[in-house]
């Protein structure tokens, strides 16, 4: 990549955009902010070293990985994406309390339901017992 | 060797730096002596200046949950130098999805109980006083997925018009240079 067309991190360290450049593929220049949360938190050496040791084909979704921590961190300084995970955390728990709730009340339902149910075949059984008594008393 | 201002021995970051450990550093609150592989871990992935720099930033009160929670991401990241902290939250998000789509189904059936099941036309039994069905029960959490929860007194409301992307979702970034992700701005 020649200097006019230099990649968002040699833009922003001022240096010389190398053919080679392996911040280039994953910090293009028409999105400058990406490197700058990344730089800001975790510096352009260590993204550069991290990323040097991984296989090519992974490199793409480690820098975006990196970029969303960045950011996440550039949003809330004190627990960046830890603060999603305790989120994530509770909204689970909130979830599985709501679920327990609710198939209680299921089965409350349920149990009125068979108990009514079972108070109609009683009924049901008198009426019929009642029914046949009488028509062998006619009889 | 010259003492923290703890007076014992220097903190974990200033035997890590091999450096004085002054009266007064920064570092030595969070790093103790006892646990080096918590600043070696996030030596290794923030660097000591920008962890001074973030600290610097934040009130003294603040400081504790900031390293710990930068320690967390960065043994996450040395653990999966891929995807880092950023594999759990995937992994959250799926079961988040699974049990939004559980407790929607017991909420379709506790709506069938309420308003079908109980059969309305039954004489009431002397004693027991007949069922009233429920209304139908609104959905009883919203699961926001913003990252941002006003009033949580965790973090911020997020800008992102796409909340949690995952950079691995249909489009796999690879060397695309648009960032990863669906739509999003990163």
């Amino acid at each position: 990549m020649s200097n006019s067309t230099r990649c968002a991190a040699c833009k922003s360290l001022r240096r010389r955009c190398p053919q080679d450049c392996i911040l280039a593929p994953y910090f293009p220049s028409n999105n400058p902010q990406r490197f700058l949360w990344v730089h800001k938190i975790f510096g352009a050496s260590n993204i550069t070293k991290m990323l040097q040791q991984l296989p090519v084909e992974l490199r793409g979704q480690a820098a975006d990985c990196m970029v969303m921590e960045a950011y996440s961190r550039v949003q809330n300084p004190v627990y960046g994406s830890v603060g999603i995970i305790h989120q994530l955390q509770q909204e689970i728990i909130e979830a599985q309390k709501e679920i327990i709730k609710i198939q209680g009340e299921i089965a409350f339902y349920s149990a009125q339901f068979q108990h009514q149910h079972l108070q109609q075949s009683q009924i049901n059984a008198e009426q019929q017992h009642q029914d046949s008594f009488f028509s062998d008393f006619k009889s | 060797m010259a003492s923290s201002s703890s007076y014992n021995s220097p903190c974990a970051a200033c035997k890590f730096l091999r450096r004085k450990c002054m009266p007064g550093c920064i570092f030595a609150p969070y790093f103790p002596p006892e646990e080096p592989q918590k600043f070696a871990n996030v030596h290794k992935i923030f660097g000591a200046s920008n962890v001074t720099k973030l600290l610097n930033e934040l009130l003294p009160h603040q400081r504790e949950d900031a390293v710990n929670s930068l320690a967390y991401e960065a043994e996450a990241r040395v653990r999966d130098p891929v995807y880092g902290c950023v594999g759990a939250i995937s992994f959250l998000q799926r079961q988040v999805q699974r049990l939004q789509k559980e407790l929607d189904a017991a909420n379709a059936d506790l709506i069938r109980f309420a308003c079908n099941e109980i059969p309305t036309a039954l004489p009431a039994p002397p004693g027991v006083s007949s069922i009233q069905p429920m209304a139908p029960r609104q959905r009883p959490v919203e699961f926001s997925r913003r990252m941002g929860n006003e009033g949580d007194a965790f973090y911020q409301p997020s800008a992102y018009s796409h909340p949690y992307i995952l950079p691995w979702s249909d489009n796999p970034s690879g060397d695309t240079n648009d960032g990863g992700g669906e739509g999003n701005n990163m």
